[in-house]
Formats: C-alpha cells, structure tokens, sequence
C-alpha cells in the first residue's frame, strides 16, 4: 500500500472523480487496509463486491441493504435539482440497485458559516420531500457548522436502509448472454451542472435527471427480479465506468452499440464542444440493467410501458475468448468500426485538441 | 491536434461573438481573427476563438458528391453482379 | 476533390440553415451505409497501390492528432485492409511541449501567481520525478499552487479584468490556437495583470523534419491537419507534394472525411500522380485566414524551437516581436528562454514518446506503456493530453486490441 501513498503524494481531483482513480484509491488505499475476514459480515456482501449497497443477511432470502454516500456539488441548486434531492435520489437508488425496497435514510450536514439558512430550508425541504414521496422515513442525523472557508457552502452524507425480500441483484451473476439495458437519456446530469459550472451560457434547456428511481425499479423486481443480473446508477464515471466495473468484476466481455444509446443532441453537441465523452459523463436518474438475454425484449417493453420511454436495449455481455479480453468493453461506432471503451480516467476537464 | 467545433453566429459585439453550438446554448467566444461575421454565419470555434466560415455551399457539395459517389459504386457494382451472374449484389 | 467528380444532380438535403445544417452534416459523414461503401472502395484498390509504390503495408500518416482521435473512436483503422498501415503524427501540441515551460508555469503558480491554462495541458508533467516532486500543473493546485483551467484565452481575459489579479497564461498549440494569442494581443484586448508563456509551434518544419527520419521506410501518403489549414491555408502542403512527391489530402473530422482521405491517396496511387487535393473545402481555403495570419505575423516571430524529445527544430516556433514583449511571461519574471546549449533529453528514462510522436515507433513498442504509464497516471507526455498516441490507443485499445475482441466474438 506504501506504493500507492508513494505514488500519489497529494490527493488530486481526479482521486474524487468517479474514474479509473477513484477505483484504484478506493481498492489500494481503502479496501487493502480492511482485512479481508472484515469485509462483510457472514453471509452478505460488502467490500468484496463493492456494490451499491451492502448486505445484512437477517432471515432465509432476506437481507437489510446499506448504503452511505457523500455529496458536494456546484452549484448547489442546478437546473432540474439541488444537492438536497441529489442526496435523497442518490441514497434512493443506491439501494434500489441492489434490488432492496427503500425504508429509511439518515444523514449528515456540514454547511459553511455564513451559509444563508433560508437555501438551508430549501435544500432539507427537497430532500425530505424526494424521501417522504417514496416512502422511505428519515429517521436521524448530524448537523455541523464548520468556519468559514473550511468548507465550500455545504456537504451532505446520507446514508439508506432498505430491505430485500428475495434474491438480491448482486452485479456478480451478470453472465455472457444478457443484454444491457440502459433506462433513459444518457448524460443529462453531467452535462447540466457543466454548463452551470461554466455560466456563460444563457440558457441550456437540458436539465439533471435526477430523480428516485422506485416507479421503475419497485414493479420491474416485482415482476423480473430473477431475470435481473445486474443493476447500477451510474453516476460518476458514467456509463463508460459502470460497464467497465461490470466486465472487469465478472471477468467477461461486453459490446456496446454506440447506434443504440439514448442520448440527447444538445447533450452530445455540448459534450463534442467540450471535448468530453457524453459515455463518461454522470447520470443521476438513469439505471443500467443486464437482464438475461431471452427476456430482454419482453423486460424493455416492460420499461417503456412504466413510462421510461428511452430505454433502449445498448449491448450485450460475451465470454472472453481469450485472457488478454477479459473486463474489456468493446463500442461498435456509428461508423460501423469498433474501439475499446476505456473507463473513465481524470477529471473532466475541456480540451482544445 | 485541433478541436474545431462548428457553430451558429446569433450576434456580434465587436470582437465578441454569440454563438450556439447547437445544444441551444449561446456563448461568447472570440471574432477578432475573422472579419465580416453576420448573424446565420456558420463559424468553426478553436478554444473559445473563431478561426474560419464553414461554406454551406462547399458542404453541400460535398454531400451531392458523396450520394453520387455512393450511386456511382452501387451502379458499378449491380452491372458487375449481373455480369457474373451473382445475385449477391448490394441492393441498398 | 476528383474521385467525387459530381454530376450534380440528387436531392438538397442540406438547404437548412445553422444549427440544423450543422446536425444533418454530422449526421451525413458518419453514416454507416456510406463508410461501408467508402471502406469496400479501399479495399478494391489497396493491393494495386501496393504493387504500384513495392511498399506493403503502405504508409500513411495522420499528423493531426484530432484525426487520431478520429480514427481511434470510430475504429476506422479496423476497418483497414492489411495492405494499409495508419500511422499518428507529431499533431498533439501538449505531448511536444518542452518541460522546461511546464516547470515554469509550475513554479509561477505555486507563487501565488494565478496560471490559466487549457484542459490540455493541466495534466503535463514537467520535468520532475513521479511521485517525489509536484509534476504537473494538477498537482501544483493540490499542493496550493493557483491554476484555473480555461476553455479560452477569452476566460482568461475576462477573470484577469474582473479581479485585476496578476495571472499567466499557459499558450500552448500549433498555427490553429495561435490566433487566439495574437489577435487579443494585437488588438490590445489582454489587461497588463495577464501575461503569456508563449510556447506556440509550426506544424511545416515538423512535418519536414518526421520524412527526414522515414528516410528508410516513406511516408506515403499524408491526411494533412484540417483546423490548422483553416489558419495556414491548403497551400502550405505544396512542398510535401513537390519536394516529397506524396499524395496530400487536407481532410475534415467526420469519419466518412477520413475515409475519402485514404481512398483519395490509394488512387493517387493507383494512378502514379501524387497531388494536393483539399477534401474539407467547405471549411479550408487555399490561402487560409488571411486575417489571422496577418496578426500572428505582427505579434510573433519565427525562431527556432524546441520540441519535446526531440529537440530544436529550425524556424518551429513563434516568440513575441520587441514590441509585445509586456506581455511575454518569461520576460515579465525575468525568466530565461530556453536556448539550444540549455535544453536538455526532457523524457523520463525509457519513454519512447520522441520516437512515438514522430510515427518511428509505436505506443505498445514503449516498455513503459500500460504498465508504468496508463492515463490515470501518466509517465511520458503522449499518454496526458487527450490527444496523445499513447492516450488515444490506452483508452480506445490501439494495437489491434478491439479489431482482436471483436473478431474472437465474430461480430465484425
């Protein structure tokens, strides 16, 4: 672990970006330091899977799923949203993805002093109303002021609780053979809050996807869950990291067809301006799927009559013919010719080449 | 080694130009290393600056070519199918 | 260009204005249907071509690293006939960025002094050692240091007027990003708290330079660099067809420009009559931006320049006239310019980034690639920008890795 620490001397932006680093920050310095016996509790998942959400094992096919997530972002309110339904959202989705029915959530404010309480107000009233609307109960929290300066207006940590009922979704058993499928535009969110960030702008009709995802995911397990192999919101890193994570973990190959993502023209206009890869950038109110191959159709169909009319089937899993394949993920262009999609690496920033 | 992104003019304020990139947003970027801009020119932007106009009717030619480039190929091949009894031609 | 010679006739698809012309353009050259007819075309005439130059497989260069990226992301290099090899040239401007002036927008920033810089070259390392001292622009912010990563000089300009802070510009980029600089500066539109570390390079010396060192195996075939030719005009590249006799072709960005490219030099080929023809003539003229080269020439000179790995390269560079010279950087903070008995081999040991710059050699031919040197943490300059050979192969699986995958899986 030295090695990391003698590597990376100071922690850049890019070790909070979603990508490549993120990844490798969290496995060398986080994860490695945990011994392995510690990594979940007997029965469930954890650090080993690094999923959404960790499993509690309570009864026969029933677990508790926990997830905690911090979140900072500028600016604080975006169009579509502000950080407190991103909070809420986040928490919201992370345990849908492991296939848990949301019950409860808790969180944990830093603001800045100086911080107007009124956006205070705000911000609490969004994200208690994301939760109380999807049925999930805030029961606790923290709250702190720290000196001007030292933080950046406010964080928000929020941790959920959900319960599972059935088989969990655990992104392991995604196998060769099952199609994946994305559930709505892609890249809404990233492409929001940069043109925010970067206000020269007017007006930029794209707003952040984010919402909870429950009228998707509650009725798509109540119908499929067996046929539901994986699950992810992809938000940090994108697509482009959740599918890379996704290959990597099941040691498989997975081919995306450029053609077939959903994926507004402002949104790839703006990103192609940037120099940005719409593929990498994050998404808070879309969920990835692999679903086994034969159901597809019908599980689409599905989605799109729960009103998610975007989802579109965009690749399929394959075995790796060879070791040098495993984890890679392989895009066939709209041109026809294929390249390899690499995660995420760095933080987003524009380029002029 | 370039990113050029074309653009739509909407305004033009000396040196500062208006533009949209097509995603319905308009920035301002730099005009002043190209003279003459009206609102509906078509502009290629490089790191926020203006460096050249896109021709439409350059574009168009371009495109009228490449169709008939493409017919060209497909007559040329169907001939060539029939030639050899093939049946296998492209037919789109 | 000739192989597209019209009869003018078929339906005006694009009678649209702006935006939406834009969109359908786009649209049109990256049309599947239209690649695979371009690609068949190759594939036709590549064995005559080889037989015709007795070079197999034929050589030829993308020198903008646009048109790598390009190349890479559409996958079109698996679309390729074995006959034909697709080989990067010195066309990213961060990877040829000396270290000398990353070292000193480093040490500027690290003084307080806020530095603006491109997406691009935020990333760069600059001469010290991984790991042990602050390398790169990016590490100078998280050690403190003031950067701020602009799109354009024009946000420079704009935070350098609001706050009246002392700030520097970092001015990277061939004869495309060049103007940028010149026309504020001319104009007398940069405020005095801004200067600019003026590292502005040519892209004709250079080209010149990588055929000397092809001597052995020749390039044969070049997609000349389309944004730079928007400022130099098509004209530039008439010496590479008449000292070098090799068919030139100045191309646009869409695949379907990259592809006529290729077919347009295999005919040339085919045909024995090496020529300049210029694919993307709905954006590049012969003469250029007469405009821009006019300002460029009032506020710079032609110097010798150093690249990186590579070294001095006669009349590469640009530097500001006496006249500007308030608002040169380096003279502003009494630092020395980098002269040819001063520069220094300004690659890490073992990086092949000179050779793989030049098209010598290729990124998996470095013992460093994907190993010691992935994007997240970069060792030579090729694998920071976005543009890099190296970056572009890591992340999209250059050396035939995806075309491998893809035919293991029968999909292609």
């Amino acid at each position: 672990m030295t090695w990391y620490v003698r590597l990376w001397r100071l922690l850049t932006l890019a070790h909070g970006a979603g990508g490549k680093e993120t990844e490798d920050l969290i496995k060398h310095l986080i994860v490695d330091s945990v011994p392995p016996k510690y990594w979940r509790v007997e029965g469930g998942t954890g650090l080993d899977a690094l999923d959404d959400s960790a499993l509690i094992p309570i009864a026969r096919d029933k677990y508790i799923a926990v997830t905690i997530d911090s979140y900072t972002v500028k600016p604080i309110f975006f169009p579509g949203g502000n950080i407190g339904k991103l909070a809420a959202s986040g928490t919201i989705n992370d345990l849908l993805m492991v296939g848990a029915k949301p019950v409860a959530a808790l969180d944990a404010i830093i603001a800045e002093e100086g911080f107007p309480t009124e956006q205070l107000k705000k911000i609490i009233d969004s994200y208690v109303s994301t939760l109380t609307s999807n049925d999930v109960a805030i029961i606790g929290g923290d709250f702190k002021v720290m000196p001007k300066g030292q933080v950046d207006g406010i964080v928000i940590a929020s941790t959920g609780i959900g319960i599972v009922e059935g088989k969990p979704i655990d992104d392991r058993e995604i196998k060769p053979g099952d199609k994946i499928i994305v559930t709505g535009y892609v890249g809404d969110h990233g492409a929001a809050i940069l043109a925010a960030q970067q206000s020269i702008g007017v007006k930029f009709d794209v707003e952040s996807d984010v919402k909870p995802l429950t009228s998707l995911m509650l009725p798509l397990l109540e119908k499929y869950r067996p046929y539901i192999h994986g699950a992810g919101d992809p938000t940090r890193g994108g697509i482009a990291m959740l599918v890379n994570d996704w290959a990597e973990k099941t040691k498989t190959v997975i081919v995306i067809e450029e053609e077939k993502i959903p994926i507004r023209p402002q949104v790839k206009e703006y990103a192609e301006m940037l120099g940005v890869d719409p593929l990498s950038l994050a998404n808070e109110g879309a969920a990835v799927l692999a679903v086994q191959g034969d159901k597809a159709e019908e599980i689409l169909e599905y989605i799109h009559s729960l009103g998610y009319k975007e989802a579109s089937i965009i690749g399929q899993v394959y075995e790796a013919k060879d070791p040098r394949h495993v984890g890679r993920v392989l895009l066939r262009s709209v041109t026809g010719g294929v390249r390899i999609l690499e995660p995420p690496s760095g933080e987003i920033v524009p380029r002029i080449c | 080694m370039c990113l050029g992104i074309p653009a739509e003019v909407k305004e033009v304020k000396g040196d500062i130009v208006l533009v949209d990139f097509g995603d319905g947003v308009l920035r301002e970027v730099y005009g002043g290393a190209y003279e003459d801009l009206k609102p509906g020119d078509i502009v290629i932007v490089h790191a926020g600056i203006i460096i050249e106009k896109l021709k439409p009717e350059r574009a168009e030619e371009l495109v009228k070519a490449i169709n008939e480039f493409i017919e060209d190929l497909e007559t040329k091949a169907s001939q060539l199918f029939e030639y050899i009894g093939s049946e296998k031609g492209e037919t789109k | 260009m000739p192989v597209l010679r019209a009869k003018w006739s078929g339906a005006l698809i694009l009678q649209q204005g702006g935006a939406e012309l834009i969109k359908r353009l786009e649209e049109f050259l990256r049309r599947n249907e239209y690649a695979r007819k371009i690609v068949k075309k190759i594939h036709e005439l590549a064995p005559n071509a080889v037989e015709k130059t007795g070079q197999s497989p034929i050589k030829i260069m993308d020198f903008c690293g646009t048109h790598e990226y390009t190349i890479t992301h559409f996958g079109l290099r698996s679309l390729m006939p074995p006959e034909i090899e697709l080989v990067a040239g010195p066309g990213c401007p961060v990877c040829i960025t000396p270290a000398y002036y990353v070292d000193v927008a480093i040490k500027l920033s690290l003084e307080g002094i806020r530095v603006f810089t491109f997406g691009d070259a935020y990333k760069l390392p600059g001469s010290g050692k991984r790991g042990k001292d602050i390398r790169s622009l990016e590490e100078a912010r998280a050690a403190g240091g003031n950067v701020v990563v602009v799109y354009g000089i024009l946000d420079a300009i704009r935070m350098a007027r609001e706050d009246g802070k002392e700030s520097v510009f970092f001015a990277v980029g061939f004869e495309t990003t060049a103007p940028s600089t010149a026309s504020p500066v001319v104009k007398g539109h940069v405020p005095r708290n801004l200067t600019i570390i003026n590292v502005h390079r040519l892209t004709p010396p250079i080209m010149k330079y990588t055929f000397e060192n092809h001597r052995d195996n020749p390039i044969r075939g070049v997609i000349a660099p389309g944004h730079v030719s928007t400022i130099v005009g098509a004209r530039a590249w008439r010496f590479v067809v008449d000292d070098y006799g090799i068919p030139t072709v100045v191309a646009g960005f869409e695949p379907i420009d990259i592809l006529l490219a290729i077919l347009e030099i295999l005919r040339q080929h085919v045909e024995g009559k090496p020529r300049l023809v210029n694919e993307y003539t709905r954006v590049v003229t012969w003469e250029g931006n007469v405009i821009a080269q006019r300002q460029i020439s009032e506020c710079c000179e032609v110097v010798d320049a150093a690249w990186r790995g590579i070294g001095f390269v006669p009349e590469s560079g640009l530097a500001f006239r006496e006249k500007y010279r308030a608002v040169d950087a380096l003279h502003q903070y009494g630092i020395k310019e980098l002269s040819p008995e001063e520069w220094k081999y300004d690659l890490p040991p073992g990086c092949k980034c000179a050779e793989v710059t030049l098209g010598l050699a290729k990124p998996t031919d470095c013992p460093h690639f994907m190993k010691t040197c992935t994007p997240g943490t970069p060792y030579g300059p090729c694998m920071v920008s976005s543009e890099g050979t190296c970056a572009v192969w890591a992340r999209f699986g250059g050396g035939g890795l995806a075309e491998d995958i893809a035919k293991s899986l029968g999909i292609v």
